[in-house]
Parts: structure tokens; C-alpha cells; sequence
């Protein structure tokens, strides 16, 4: 994991040694496009469920992911949401949203930092990208 | 000359009854049927256009519509007061309470009104008209309100006691609320004070959970509820269980958590278990199946002294309304049947969303007896809208007219709407 890490924070040309190390594996490209896209399939398999294809949410139920200023705020605060889940009472735009949303710790550095990349660039949204050492960073104070 | 006026005056009198009981001669359907699609001689009016949460939802014999809101409106009122004009549309006269909530019910002159806590009364005078507006009696008090399921649904017997929903403040009692594979906790803590329907005395004031009797438990979550009077007993409908797939995404497609379990009407006595959290209903197999949390795999019956439904429906629907239809407007095969209105389904994405809509059950001899029909469709405003989960409208209240009219309340803009039967 650490290797596939040191393979997106370096640059293309050191790619070309980490697929040969490890030649299964497939190369992570870097660049924001690309965490985008990867971004949508995580997001497709564990967020869709809750915050819908449109990210709009469900009224009273699951906040949406449009604008707001979870979504395009704090990038530390958001990766926390992620990792720890959310069951607070906050109003969005005068409106409140009730159901829990479980802790999602099992995904992986990288896989947080395309999912949020892909939230934060879509429906409307555009911000900075995530990037894996930013999770990284702040999974290992979380733990603390 | 005498003798015949003796037997002409209670004629005249009952005539003219009968001529303010038809005081609604007026009342014609808006040229669209307020966007609804009904079946043949049903024709529908936009009442009132409230553009807040109105949720459940009481006409009066005098044409008065009281309906409660999920949140005070920008004046602080929780109760809206409307009336109704001849021709159907009815105006905005007052409001009262400030506290939100969605139960609200009429019985023996008081109107019963619920916030997510509490249960109040107010009495009635001779004309439905609440007397004091800002002093009602707290009937109950203390009851248990969590995140998720938060809302009190009620209705009175005819023996004096008043019925609530007490929500349960999870998915499926999981150690850890819809995480991916967490367990349920045994002998599920909820139990005790959620998750159930809750038997108090109409007329006594702060009653707490002490005084109150766990009438019936194992109910996820109740919002449409409802007395038949046929059977002298307590009909509800339950909210099923979200997210087979996302927790449990060995044992479940995405179209199995789509359409899995069934929402289902129960019909309860005192002491009844209808099994959430170790059990779901399986409209598909028609079996009660263990609850993956609690050792199920979506095939395993469930163990345990659990009811089945009196009828089911597709998953996710949430029904928010019931209503026994015992007017006289509606062709024979309405009266005491079932209404439900279902206010729509989110957690079946990235299936299309369903529901959105007003459906009859029939019965005969007070059980369910044959299909189910959607009544009243197109809330949403399209079927796009529907399948996307942006519905224009959601039903969610239903009550019954004094000329036998159907009322529907929407909880997204706000609209009432007003069903007609035109032969």
C-alpha cells in the first residue's frame, strides 16, 4: 500500500518502475480526472444508496452533497465524515437530516481520497482534490 | 290539515338536513384532477395550497380541515386551521400549537394532537371548534424520540384509549446503525421503549411510559395508522427495514435490497409481536425470514412467536397514511376498505425509486380480501420524477370528508388535496 501510495505522490516517470515491481497491479494515474473517475465507481458502490446519483440526498433523511459547505469546506472535516460516519443533528439550508451514516473506515486511503475528489467536482460542486496522503494524515490522528 | 303538517315537518326537516349535508353540491374536480390520475367518475381538487409539511391531516362535519405540521411555520403555528368554501377551496382561518409533529385525530369532542414527544387535547366545542388554543391538556409525556423514527402517529379506540407510535431509533437494532456488516445486539434494548405501539388512557393527563402498556411490539417504525370500526381493532402499517444490500452485500443483489422486505399492514392485538428486529416479511417467498443481523440469510425462516401481515406490500413504499373508508360518496366496493397512501421510496437506488402514490385495499368481512390497486397516482408530477426520487409531491395524510370525500396532504409543498366520486 505504502508503494502504491509513493506511485501517486511521484510523478509518471516512477510509475514505470512501480508496474514493473508490481505488474498485476493496476497503475494508479494521476491527475484529477482520473481520481474522478475512480472517485464515481466508490461512490456508486457505497454512496449512492443514501445521497442518490444527483447527490441531492433525501429530503429529512440524507443531506445532500450539493454546495454545501461540508462538502466544499474543510477538506479534514469532510475525510472525517467519511471515516467516522455521522449521527449529528445539523440543518442544511433550514432543512435536518435524521438517518446515521455508518463509519466507511474500511475504504481505503486512496479510495477516500477519489470518492471525495469525485463529490467535491460533481453536482455542481468544484473544489480541490483529495489526495491519499491528506486521508493518510488524518486517519493516523483519528486513531489517536 | 293538522295531521298533515305533523307528518310534513319532519319531513322538511330531514329534507333540509339533507340539503346541508349537500352543502358540497358545488364542488367541482380542477380541470387536471390536481395533476392525479384516478380511475373513471373519481375526479381531484387542490383544497389549499399550504407550502409547509403537512403531514397528517382531520375534516370536520362543519368543513373546518385541521392539519399538523412536521415544523411550525414561519409564524410559529404548528396546527393550521382552514375552511372550506362552497366550492371546495377551502382558506387559511388560523393556527395553533407550536410544536411540530405529524399525529392529529378527533374523538368525543376533544382534537388530539401529537409532537414528537408529547401527546395534547384540546376540547371541542358543539361546532369542532377548539375552544382554547393555547392551554391544551398534555395526555402523554416523556416518549422516547431518537434520530431516525422520530415522528408520533395516533388514534383512539372506542373505549377510551389513545394508541402512539413510538418509532425505533435504528435500521435493524445493528451494534453500530447501518454499518456494513455489524450484528444485532441481542435482546435488542430498543424494545423497551421504542419500537412498539404504546396504549394510554385518552383522558388522563402526563402519562409516562409507567402508565402506558406496550400494546404491541417488534414495529419498526408506524406513521399510517388507523381504527377499523368493523373489527374494533388496530391496524397499522409498518416502515420495513432499509439496506439489505449495502450491509449485507454477500447475501443481497441491489435488486433484492430494492424490493426487499415488504411493508405491511398489520392487524393488532394486545401483546402482538410483528418481529423487527429479528425478522423481516418477504412479499416474494411470503415467509417470515430471519434478519441477516440476527443470523439469517435471507432464506432461513425466522424463529419466534412473531404475527404475520395482514397484507404486504413492495419494499420502501413508506406508508404514511391509512384510512378505512366508511363514507357513502364511493362506489360499494370502497366502503371499509383500506386507503394508503405511501409517500415514496428513496432506499431502492440505483433501482428506480417507487411509490408516491394513494392505494386501495379491499376487505371484506374486516380482513384484507383481494388485490391491492394503486388509486390515486402521478403525486410526483411524472414517472420520471418518480423513479428519479424528485417527486413534486409526496402523500402522506389521508382523512375522510363528512360527504365521504377523500383528503390527501402532501408533506413536500404542502398541498391538500380532495378526492370526489362524480358518477
Amino acid at each position: 500500500m505504502k508503494k502504491l501510495l509513493a506511485a501517486v505522490i511521484l510523478l509518471p516517470a516512477s510509475l514505470c518502475v512501480f508496474a514493473q515491481t508490481k505488474p498485476k497491479t493496476a497503475a494508479i494515474k494521476p491527475g484529477i480526472p482520473a481520481s474522478i473517475a475512480r472517485g464515481k465507481v466508490v461512490y456508486t458502490k457505497n454512496c449512492l444508496s443514501c445521497h442518490f446519483v444527483d447527490g441531492g440526498g433525501v429530503p429529512n433523511m440524507n443531506p445532500p452533497l450539493v454546495k454545501t459547505s461540508y462538502v466544499l469546506g474543510d477538506k479534514t472535516k469532510l475525510i472525517k465524515v467519511v471515516l467516522n460516519g455521522f449521527a449529528q443533528n445539523v440543518e442544511i439550508d433550514g432543512e435536518t437530516y435524521s438517518n446515521n451514516m455508518a463509519p466507511h473506515n474500511f475504504l481505503s486511503d486512496q479510495e477516500i481520497a477519489d470518492v471525495l475528489t469525485y463529490v467535491r467536482n460533481s453536482f455542481g460542486n468544484k473544489a480541490s482534490a483529495v489526495k491519499a496522503a491528506e486521508v493518510k494524515v488524518v486517519r493516523a490522528a483519528n486513531k489517536k | 290539515m293538522k295531521t298533515k303538517l305533523k307528518y310534513f315537518l319532519p319531513v322538511a326537516v330531514v329534507c333540509i338536513a339533507l340539503f346541508a349535508l349537500k352543502s358540497d353540491i358545488n364542488v367541482t374536480p380542477d380541470a387536471d384532477n390536481a395533476g392525479l390520475k384516478l380511475p373513471a367518475g373519481f375526479g381531484a381538487l387542490k383544497v389549499a395550497e399550504t407550502g409547509a409539511r403537512a403531514r397528517h391531516l382531520i375534516v370536520t362535519a362543519q368543513g373546518d380541515i385541521y392539519v399538523k405540521l412536521a415544523r411550525p411555520n414561519k409564524d410559529g403555528k404548528a396546527i393550521l386551521v382552514l375552511h372550506e368554501n362552497a366550492d371546495g377551496k377551502a382558506l387559511l382561518i388560523g393556527g395553533f400549537a407550536n410544536y411540530g409533529g405529524t399525529g392529529i385525530y378527533i374523538k368525543d369532542g376533544y382534537l388530539y394532537a401529537s409532537s414528537n414527544t408529547e401527546v395534547f387535547r384540546y376540547k371541542l366545542d358543539a361546532q369542532n371548534k377548539v375552544i382554547d388554543q393555547d392551554h391544551p391538556e398534555k395526555i402523554i409525556t416523556g416518549l422516547k424520540m431518537g434520530r431516525e423514527h422520530e415522528t408520533k402517529s395516533i388514534v383512539l379506540d372506542n373505549a377510551g384509549n389513545i394508541y402512539v407510535n413510538v418509532g425505533a431509533y435504528s435500521n435493524s437494532c445493528q451494534e453500530h446503525d447501518r454499518q456494513l456488516g455489524s450484528m444485532g445486539i441481542k435482546g435488542c434494548p430498543i424494545l423497551d421503549s421504542a419500537g412498539g405501539i404504546w396504549q394510554f388512557k385518552a383522558n388522563k393527563p402526563n402519562q409516562t411510559y409507567g402508565e402506558g402498556v406496550r400494546y404491541a411490539t417488534g414495529l419498526r417504525n408506524v406513521v399510517g395508522l388507523d381504527w377499523n370500526q368493523q373489527d374494533n381493532q388496530l391496524f397499522v402499517m409498518q416502515h420495513g427495514r432499509d439496506q439489505l444490500h449495502d450491509i449485507f452485500p454477500d447475501m443481497f443483489t441491489v435488486k433484492q435490497s430494492a424490493e426487499l422486505p415488504a411493508e405491511c399492514m398489520y392487524a393488532l392485538k394486545k401483546g402482538d409481536n410483528a418481529g423487527w428486529p429479528y425478522m423481516y416479511y418477504d412479499q416474494i417467498q411470503h415467509k417470515k425470514i430471519m434478519a441477516p443481523e440476527y443470523g439469517g440469510d435471507g432464506k432461513k425462516e425466522a424463529a419466534g412467536n412473531f404475527i404475520d401481515p395482514a397484507a404486504a406490500y413492495p419494499g420502501h413504499l413508506a406508508p404514511n397514511g391509512l384510512l378505512f373508508y366508511t363514507g357513502n360518496m364511493f362506489p360499494e366496493k370502497y366502503k371499509n376498505g383500506a386507503f394508503i397512501a405511501f409517500h415514496g421510496s428513496w432506499n431502492r437506488a440505483p433501482e428506480p425509486q417507487a411509490g408516491y402514490f394513494v392505494v386501495f385495499q379491499p376487505f371484506k368481512n374486516g380482513k384484507p380480501y383481494g388485490d391491492w390497486e394503486v388509486f390515486a397516482d402521478n403525486f410526483a408530477g411524472s414517472p420520471q420524477k418518480a423513479e428519479s426520487g424528485r417527486a413534486d409531491h409526496r402523500p402522506c395524510g389521508l382523512a375522510q370528508g363528512p360527504d365521504g370525500s377523500l383528503y390527501v396532504s402532501d408533506d413536500s409543498k404542502g398541498t391538500i388535496y380532495r378526492i370526489i366520486y362524480k358518477k
